[in-house]
């Protein structure tokens, strides 16, 4: 979801488009960095002549930022469900009702209508995961499937753990370890949670995205992490392996949607309406090795990704999986105040 | 007489007037791409926080407030900001240990360049400059391949038998420090080979010839001879080294921030924008203070040779 530095992914998908220079239209992608499948752009492309451009972000609030201060020039975005409110209510976002597309029929029961976008007015499902931890089971053989790797951390892991970097992720981890409900604002349960990550950042070595790497070459031994990226570092090295924190761990969907201001409109809603065809959405997943919500791609996806344990929850683990949506603002408040002190 | 007064005032008049249309362009340069962009950082820094980044229009010192001091989360009380002293702490020591091992790095270089027959002296001075050739995140991520643990470096100690486990380099202050170090050492050399270029090395004769040591030559003739180069080489390697943001990102590992990350943070994630703000005006007082420094000492001493 979330790699920085990694253009790659970007720089693949321009040299397939640069084919068709003098294409009908165009279209300007901005998505999260290393998360677009250049096979499938280049296959957008081709089926409707149109020159597909893209543009990396890092995170929810770059994005958020560089649209709102206008004049960007893109037309389709890939916001996080906990932050789609946002932009709903910013208005930034087309109503575009993608509800009406002709392929929404192959959206899955449960991403057809849901809260942070209801009836699916705005949005098209891009890609869906979970957030929890990857460790190297060579080094270390306890129990992977709880926060205390990087809150508690075991002897084996203590200074080689990596953290995303990212608030909201970290902090709903970090809350419902201590026991407390996501977006809880009660400051009793958020005092030990600011102390336990406190206590527990000494024994951290780094707060860093793109770390597929570093954790296939042992930079780090465990990592805060997202299911596919864990996916992708066991295709590198097998002993690597994803827990899912029996305390809790949130659940995110990415999904596409297109800006108020876009230019290219028809394209975009072209565009919305293919990935949501089955084996374009397949090809999404096989790229960045997340689930994508459209019912019929498991088939056109490898065998091997069907039935990752990185995609799909073992069933006494998945209660403890809980959708992330916007916190309130006081809440917010208190999590960005503990967030500074923590990355000071 | 009136007259001529007159005409006389006229034409000094005209005379000002052309010099302000000549130098419009400059002047309209600087106001547009130096001043007036400055002058929104600190209108900025004396706003409040907007919920989703960016800011709300309300006048507030409370960025300036929470540079130097902290209010507890929970208990509301007031008390320095250690997070962000340890930080400007850490800034200002890194960059410093960065200006003394460029010096000690340097110094030998330049002075071997220097000591070099004159038509070879390019050639050195061109092996120098190759490093800039090539993108600041490149070079970054190349010294990441050698000092990580599975990089170069520990390779090569463990294979000779030196160590048995890598050292953690990467991910620390040191890995930080070596990677400015990597970067600015060029900028130490350039001035401080300008300045040995010009040293009379019949001076330093003429010391050996009056029963000088070497350690006595080098003290009493050479450096003070190249000291506006060495001032020159560390303010160039001083200043950016406080205001990196790549390679205490990728080196350092993003968990023991710099002043140029603790920056950033505020634009990005912790959606505080004016405390960005002042914080990059503190950075910018703190390297104007070095400047300062430079200046008194450049200024005094340093001309007849410089």
């Amino acid at each position: 979801m979330h790699w920085k530095l990694t253009a790659t992914a970007a720089g693949l998908a321009m040299l397939a488009s640069s084919g068709l220079a003098n294409a009908a239209g165009e279209l300007n992608i901005y998505n999260w960095g290393n998360y677009t499948s250049p096979e499938m752009i280049k296959k957008f492309e081709e089926a409707f002549d149109v020159k597909v451009t893209l543009t990396d972000y890092d995170s929810n609030d770059t994005a958020l930022a560089k649209v709102r201060q206008g004049g960007h020039g893109f037309d389709i975005v890939v916001p996080s469900a906990s932050v789609i409110p946002i932009w709903i209510r910013e208005d930034l976002l087309l109503e575009t009702n993608p509800n009406q597309m002709e392929n929404f029929k192959n959206v899955a029961e449960r991403w057809k209508d849901v809260p942070f976008d209801p009836g699916r007015k705005y949005t098209v499902p891009w890609q869906w995961g979970t957030v929890g931890l990857s460790v190297n089971t060579a080094d270390y053989k306890g129990d992977i499937n709880t926060s205390a790797i990087f809150l508690d951390p075991p002897a084996e892991l203590e200074g080689k753990i990596n953290v995303i970097p990212e608030m909201a992720d970290v902090m709903h981890l970090a809350i419902t370890y201590m026991g407390g409900e996501p977006c809880t604002a009660d400051k009793a349960i958020l005092k030990q949670v600011r102390d336990k990550l406190l206590e527990a950042k000494p024994k951290w070595i780094s707060m860093n995205y793109g770390n597929i790497e570093a954790m296939t070459k042992r930079d780090f031994l465990a990592t805060v992490n997202w299911n596919g990226a864990s996916l992708r570092m066991r295709e590198q090295d097998p002993n690597i392996k994803y827990g899912y924190p029996k305390e809790g761990y949130p659940i995110w969907m990415d999904n596409v949607a297109v800006l108020k201001d876009a230019k290219n409109v028809e394209n975009a809603k072209l565009f919305m309406n293919f990935i949501m065809d089955p084996q374009n959405a397949a090809m999404i997943s096989d790229f960045a090795k997340y689930a994508n919500g459209i019912d019929g791609s498991e088939e056109f996806m490898p065998a091997s990704m069907a039935d990752a344990p990185e995609i799909v929850v073992p069933e006494e683990l998945q209660a403890a999986g809980t959708f992330a949506l916007t916190c309130p603002e006081e809440a917010r408040n208190l999590y960005t105040a503990i967030w500074t002190e923590l990355q000071k | 007489m009136a007259g001529a007064a007159e005409t006389a005032r006229k034409a000094e008049r005209d005379d000002i007037r052309k010099r302000w249309l000549l130098s419009a362009p400059a002047l309209l340069i600087i106001f547009f791409a130096a001043a007036g962009p400055l002058a929104i950082v600190v209108v900025y820094s004396f706003l409040e926080p907007g919920s989703y980044g960016d800011v709300r229009w309300t006048f507030s010192t409370d960025a300036w407030v929470s540079v130097i001091l902290q209010r507890d989360i929970f208990d509301e009380t007031l008390s320095i900001a250690d997070a962000h002293v340890a930080i400007f702490w850490r800034s200002v020591l890194l960059s410093l240990a960065t200006t003394v091992f460029a010096f000690l790095f340097g110094f030998p270089t330049a002075y071997f360049i220097a000591t070099r027959p004159e038509r070879t002296r390019a050639l050195w001075l061109f092996l120098i400059t190759i490093p800039f050739w090539t993108n600041l995140l490149i070079r970054t991520f190349a010294i990441q391949e050698v000092i990580r643990n599975e990089g170069l470096l520990n390779v090569a100690l463990m294979k000779l038998g030196l160590i048995s486990a890598p050292i953690q380099i990467i991910y620390t202050d040191t890995a930080i420090m070596i990677g400015m170090l990597y970067v600015y050492l060029p900028l130490m050399v350039l001035p401080l080979y300008a300045s040995m270029e010009k040293l009379d090395f019949r001076l330093v004769e003429a010391g050996y010839d009056l029963y000088a040591t070497r350690f006595q030559v080098l003290r009493r003739i050479i450096l003070p001879m190249v000291k506006p180069g060495i001032v020159a080489g560390s303010i160039l390697v001083f200043i950016p080294s406080l205001g990196a943001y790549v390679t205490p990102r990728i080196l350092g590992g993003g968990r023991n921030l710099m002043l140029g990350n603790l920056i950033e943070l505020q634009f990005g994630q912790g959606r505080n924008w004016p405390l960005g703000a002042s914080l990059s005006i503190t950075l910018l007082v703190i390297v104007m203070a070095a400047l300062l420094i430079y200046i008194r000492y450049a200024g005094t001493g340093g001309r007849n040779h410089g």
